[in-house]
């Protein structure tokens, strides 16, 4: 159960790994996530999906080491299994064939939960314009995939190493006046917070309806235990089960952004102490 | 009569201020000796009333007898007849309300230590002897499908893989036993107490599946249909935590108890950087509520090292739902009170960060349709206390999951399930429910004589299938 059975270095610490996990591979609807724990110490973590594959079984999950049990996970390597796979979990996106068209934004590793939705939208016979932008161009992930999933693949860069130079803001902009703000049926955004505030200050003068999705921290992941809380439209919701899909523009990023940093301390300690592990396990393989 | 004369056994237990940095468990149980002494006192009567407190109707007299008589293993074996987690019985069962309120003994004196004894027994032949499994009558070729591995859910396993049914307790988080695990303390209740009870469970035959949210991963619907289930009892328990909608909640450092126990619990955030969840170790903690669930949050706390463990409570003492004991022992540690004490707002530093909360003082006036006393706001009574931590303790209700997966299950406005009192019975053929998601939340026993009442229900139903 939970094995991995394939792994890929995709970026600089960025890793996609794929989980045999057949009957959550079958149920997975995009925008839902998971939760996983390595093993017996370790904690819950949700993890959005960047892919399935039914026939197989799989699950795939493309994350970034940036924290104790990420990189842990990152170091995992094909054969290994975890010791808990959960899902699917949260709410699903909300896919339909709309009149305009759909444009889904993905921001650094972002870009990954965005893959599926694009993919939904296109199958559900939507015209998708999809925009993918990272500092360098050596942090673009997935662009095979959303090529693949999208009719129109827009690249911004940071350091204009790819794409235009610049935000995905500046292209979303573009895109909405190209296409005409009546035209456009629904954004997605997903990346890092600071991202999806700035795409949703982009579409808000539009009228243009945004969702993003949201990654608070989480415990349960089952509406249990209300880590998650985030206030949209001046009301508390559990990410876990009323989202992780909220319209962006009532979402209060101020407040997710100061929650997100709850545990930073405790974070990095674990970090440390991971790292000097590590670092006696090397030597004691190395002597 | 020699026998009365016997004064109750005190259980002898950690020192208040020792206990009150570590997480062991409180008691240290019966010595034999003690054991003994206190089942002497049993009158053993014949029409026994203690019987009637018991949700379950564990046979009282017949195993304090047995302890009476050494055969401590007997004992053991005369409880699980009517009660499948009886090491957990003898510790969080609220004795004083129910077996022991009527125990005639208690009419002159003191009642028999009934759940003293009963978690002897249990202790015993978990410590000292083999646990036998009881003989399983040939398959009868049925499923049921439980929902949650809470005590609702695993007295429903238990009794029905005793009729030779074959039974998969479905679980959504990683660990079997529900509140058992995410919500009593370790020095309420250790976990390995829940694992041994689970594994006796599995060893009689019993399925666990942890990780699947039923409403998620399969249905109620599905299970039935396509899995091919005779049956599905739901005792999904209540989940969802109650805020207290008041300004700041969403401040970092404002946990459900929920979260701060799940955290400290489940994770075992109390061992961090061992274990990889991490919890705040607030020096100065506020807990909103009276309830048992309060006193395991403000105990969990002064545990996770805070200089001040504060229960707020809107009430007076008298009012509180919380076990007088369990009061008595946080009391005892140190907990400070501020009752008749109502919270109207939690501040924040720049941060986010809690700093105080704003509370209000309240007076008494005529009693409500709980039969309390209904609390009011002294005008004018503002006053802060400096806290970094907040744990709302103030209720759940049950979580929605599988009611808004499954047609057919009616609720009512508190989102409990519709069930009938003397089977169980939802309004949807073949699903039957128990336990905190038809009550609200309430006690662990309870639970347990709702999943009893619910396997009964169920024998009926599938024997003539």
């Amino acid at each position: 159960m939970n094995e991995i059975v394939s792994k890929q270095i995709i970026g600089p610490a960025v890793y996609r790994i794929e989980i045999s996990a057949p009957r959550i591979a079958k149920r997975h609807q995009a925008g839902n996530f998971i939760m996983l724990r390595i093993d017996e110490t370790g904690e819950r973590i949700p993890l959005t999906v960047a892919d399935t594959d039914q026939e197989k079984g799989t699950v795939t999950l493309v994350f970034q080491a940036v924290g104790k049990t990420s990189e842990q996970l990152g170091a995992m390597e094909v054969g290994e299994s975890l010791l808990d796979f959960v899902g699917p979990l949260g709410k699903p996106t909300h896919i339909e064939k709309m009149a305009g068209v759909a444009i889904c934004v993905g921001g650094g590793i972002g870009v990954a939960p965005v893959h599926p939705i694009a993919k939904a939208l296109k199958q559900a016979g939507n015209r998708v314009i999809s925009i993918m932008g990272a500092r360098a161009k050596e942090l673009l992930i997935m662009e095979e995939d959303m090529k693949r999933s999208s009719d129109e693949l827009l690249i911004a860069t940071d350091d204009g190493s790819y794409g235009h130079h610049g935000f995905v803001t500046d292209v979303l902009d573009k895109v909405i006046q190209r296409e005409g703000a009546e035209n456009v049926g629904l954004v997605v955004a997903i990346g890092p917070v600071p991202m999806m505030r700035a795409c949703c200050k982009t579409t808000e003068p539009y009228g243009v309806e945004t969702v993003v999705s949201l990654n608070p921290i989480m415990v349960d992941a089952t509406g249990m235990c209300g880590a998650c809380r985030v206030t949209v439209g001046g009301e508390t919701k559990f990410a876990c089960v009323d989202g992780p899909e909220f319209n962006g523009h009532e979402v209060d990023f101020d407040e997710l952004t100061k929650r997100l940093r709850m545990y930073l301390e405790d974070e990095r300690a674990a970090m440390e102490r991971y790292n000097h592990e590590m670092k006696d396990h090397k030597r004691c393989y190395e002597s | 009569m020699a026998k009365v004369k016997i004064p109750r056994q005190p259980m002898p237990e950690q020192d208040p201020k020792v206990r009150a940095k570590n997480f062991d468990e409180v008691p240290f149980g019966y010595s034999p000796e003690a054991a003994v002494l206190e089942a002497k006192r049993c009158l053993q009567c014949k029409k026994p009333k203690c019987l009637a407190g018991c949700p379950v109707e564990v046979l009282i007299p017949e195993f304090i007898e047995k302890i009476a008589e050494e055969d401590f293993v007997g004992a053991a074996q005369m409880l699980k007849v009517r009660n499948s987690l009886p090491a957990v019985c003898g510790r969080v069962c609220p004795q004083e309300t129910q077996c022991e309120e009527l125990c005639v003994v208690g009419k002159k004196g003191e009642p028999v230590a009934i759940g003293r004894l009963e978690r002897f027994a249990a202790d015993w032949e978990r410590n000292n002897a083999e646990v036998t499994i009881p003989e399983i009558p040939p398959a009868t070729g049925k499923k049921i499908a439980v929902i949650g591995a809470g005590p609702a859910g695993l007295t429903v396993a238990g009794d029905l893989i005793l009729k030779g049914h074959e039974v998969k307790v479905f679980e959504a988080l990683h660990k079997p036993g529900g509140v058992l695990v995410y919500g009593i303390p370790e020095f309420r209740l250790p976990k390995a107490i829940v694992q041994a009870e689970v594994d006796y469970l599995a060893a009689m035959g019993v399925q666990f599946e942890m990780n699947a949210v039923v409403g998620k991963i399969i249905t109620v619907d599905e299970l039935i249909e396509e899995e091919g289930y005779d049956a599905v009892f739901v005792g999904s328990g209540a989940g969802l935590p109650t805020f207290m909608k008041i300004d700041g909640e969403n401040c970092n450092g404002v946990y459900s108890a929920n979260e701060y126990l799940t955290r400290s619990n489940l994770m075992k955030a109390y061992l961090f950087p061992e274990y990889d969840t991490p919890i705040a170790r607030g020096k100065r903690v506020a807990v909103f509520g009276g309830g048992n669930v309060a006193m395991d949050s403000a105990r969990t706390a002064l545990r996770l090292g805070a200089e001040a463990s504060i229960i707020v409570y809107r009430r007076s003492r008298e009012e509180m739902p919380a076990r007088s004991e369990e009061v008595h022992h946080a009391d005892e540690e140190g907990v400070q009170f501020e009752l008749l004490t109502n919270p109207i707002r939690i501040l924040a530093d720049e941060e986010g960060r809690v700093r105080a909360i704003e509370c209000v003082r309240m007076e008494l006036g005529e009693p409500d349709e709980s039969g309390r006393r209904r609390p009011s706001v002294i005008e004018g009574s503002e006053f802060e206390i400096e806290v970094d931590t907040v744990v709302v303790a103030i209720g759940n209700s049950p979580n929605p999951l599988i009611p808004s997966t499954t047609p057919g299950i009616e609720t009512t406005r508190w989102g409990t399930i519709v069930a009938d009192e003397e089977t169980g019975k939802t309004t949807k053929e073949y699903v039957y429910a128990g336990g905190d998601v038809v009550t609200g939340a309430a006690t662990v026993i309870l639970a347990m004589g709702a999943g009893r009442t619910a396997a009964n229900a169920i024998e009926e139903l599938i024997k003539d299938k």
